[in-house]
């Protein structure tokens, strides 16, 4: 892995203007209006997203907090989908559905690091993935540190928070925190190292936080509170980047001006990338015979 | 890079040959190199000639040939199979298993014979059992991209420049390392729950759940669960998912190397 940030065109501060996004997004509600724009305007036929679980009710709802992908072909769907679950999405499984059952042409997609790379993997080695690699038009990716199995969050929210899953409003990890909003805005915030052993142990060999193979990744980190911070990394991401801006979806500022900035994206990409690197080599020692590393390195 | 800035089309002046070679398969994979439509005419137009294919060529013995594309897996009983699998070995200097039954058996592992007019031919096993094979494309069938992208990367490892032979080397480590692997032949649902998941590996993506081809895995509480009487040992699942194989290095390049193969198949 040569930079923590990956290779980048541009980075910079962004929030939607859309009023009606902004409002239920996580921070700058930038995927929503990115996938929303490029929707309208036909750059994309569908989006795999992941949304509000519909096998479960929580509140007489979709439950948020368990998310399931689902391929977007409307603002709605989009719109339905906004904020972070936190939880296991396996948003690659639609990429195949999205372009052979829903026959899209023009898929875009949002995913964890991981899924990025499964992403890519799928246009490289599309060993299972026929119709997929080419009709890949909009990847965007989010920051992600770690993530928890649904059952994890139970745990943490209920047993850690004291709280019933049914009251959360908001759920949000950073700064250290797992930072729980109730119903009545009651803010409950356990430590992270607290439920670190209660987290998905295939992040822990993850060594990409910033979502470096996406077309556009975005995230919290670094940002002041309501905006997000974007990377324009390729030639695709940056067109409709471009178009969005002129479209004036966006308000951005530059990230040299406000702190805290690319250093605390980049802090946190070295901190997780160099927290997992020690995790691949202690599983060397695992045994006598060690653990198989998936990873290539020449 | 260099590679990928330069015109590749301009480079490649010598063409490689290949041939196609039919063991006990369905024509599928055939089939699926074919789907490449307009692509497989740019491959044979500017990079490779076809000296050998049950089909295709009107030729009846092996010719001597850079590339042999193998299909099917190889009953043991069928002394014309066997020879001839090794005669391929002998006269290529790259031997790709193509499709699930040459890699990892795939629906041929659950023959036993009994089947007129030859009832003993009960015993079918990968090519990779029998030979020596240098790249594996898993998956029942094997895509017509994957065929593509590993076709363009062996041309460039047998006539690129040093810069592109690199790139080349580097794209097909991984599915020359499966072919030697000791799980490689021996792929199905199983590979992916004692080579991912059983070692601390899945982060629940859902690439697998995406790449089989018959729909044998869902994911369950975030993981795969796979229906294992469906499972028919293809492969697939086990060589999409980003926790079998990943090189970072490579992959940072996948803009480029998107754009490199859509520009040689223009």
């Amino acid at each position: 892995m040569a930079a923590p940030l990956g290779q980048y065109k541009m980075v910079l501060f962004a929030r939607t203007t859309d009023k009606e996004i902004l409002r239920g997004a996580q921070n700058g509600g930038i995927v929503t209006a990115l996938l929303s724009y490029a929707l309208d305007t036909g750059i994309i036929d569908g989006a795999v997203v992941a949304a509000p679980s519909r096998s479960k009710p929580w509140r007489g709802k979709f439950d948020p907090w368990r998310s399931e992908p689902i391929v977007a072909m409307t603002r709605d769907q989009l719109l339905s989908a906004r904020k972070t679950g936190y939880n296991i999405s396996p948003n690659v499984m639609m990429i195949k559905e999205a372009t052979r059952s829903y026959g899209l042409d023009r898929v875009g997609i949002v995913g964890v690091p991981c899924q990025i790379q499964g992403v890519r993997k799928a246009q490289l080695y599309p060993i299972g993935m026929r119709g997929v690699p080419d009709k890949i038009a909009l990847v965007i990716g989010i920051y992600c540190m770690e993530v928890f199995p649904y059952q994890s969050i139970v745990q943490i929210v209920e047993d850690h928070g004291g709280v019933k899953m049914e009251s959360v409003e908001k759920i949000e990890i950073g700064k250290g925190n797992f930072t729980v909003v109730t119903e009545r805005g009651r803010t409950i915030q356990i430590p992270l190292n607290e439920t670190r052993d209660l987290e998905q142990p295939g992040c822990h060999v993850c060594l990409d936080y910033a979502a470096t193979l996406a077309d556009i990744s975005t995230g919290s980190a670094g940002s002041p509170a309501g905006w997000s911070t974007v990377f324009i990394r390729t030639k695709i991401g940056d067109e409709v980047w471009k178009r969005a801006m002129q479209a004036g979806l966006f308000e951005t500022k530059p990230i040299g001006q406000v702190e805290p900035g690319l250093g605390a994206v980049e802090k946190l990409a070295v901190e997780k990338i160099t927290r997992n690197k020690k995790t691949l080599e202690d599983r060397d020692f695992i045994g006598t015979k060690g653990l198989r590393n998936p990873y290539i390195t020449t | 890079m260099e590679i990928f800035t330069e015109h590749v089309n301009g480079i490649m002046i010598h063409k490689i040959t290949i041939g196609h070679i039919h063991e006990s398969g369905c024509t599928g994979c055939l089939a699926a190199l074919m789907d490449n439509y307009q692509g497989i005419f740019t491959i044979l137009d500017k990079y490779a000639d076809l000296v050998y294919g049950l089909t295709l060529v009107d030729v009846r013995k092996i010719p001597k040939m850079d590339v042999a594309l193998i299909e099917g897996s190889v009953c043991i009983q069928d002394k014309l199979a066997t020879d001839e699998v090794r005669e391929v070995r002998d006269k290529s200097s790259v031997v790709i298993a193509i499709g699930g039954c040459a890699c990892s058996g795939n629906i041929t592992r659950f023959d036993r014979g009994g089947q007129q007019n030859q009832p003993q031919h009960e015993s079918f096993v990968p090519v990779s059992d029998l030979i020596d094979v240098d790249i594996f494309v898993p998956a029942c069938a094997p895509t017509p991209e994957a065929l593509r992208n590993v076709c363009v990367m062996t041309y460039l490892l047998l006539r690129g420049n040093d810069e592109q032979k690199a790139l080349a080397g580097m794209y097909l480590k991984p599915l020359m390392d499966l072919a030697r692997s000791p799980y490689g032949s021996k792929a199905s649902f199983n590979t992916l729950m004692q080579e991912v998941i059983n070692l601390g590996l899945c982060m629940g993506c859902g690439s697998c759940a995406a790449a089989c081809p018959v729909r044998a895995i869902t994911m369950e509480y975030g993981k795969p669960q796979g229906l294992r009487d469906l499972c028919v040992n293809c492969g697939a699942c086990f060589s999409q998912c980003p926790r079998s194989f990943f090189d970072h290095e490579l992959m940072e390049h996948h803009e480029q190397i998107m754009g490199m193969l859509k520009a040689v198949m223009q």
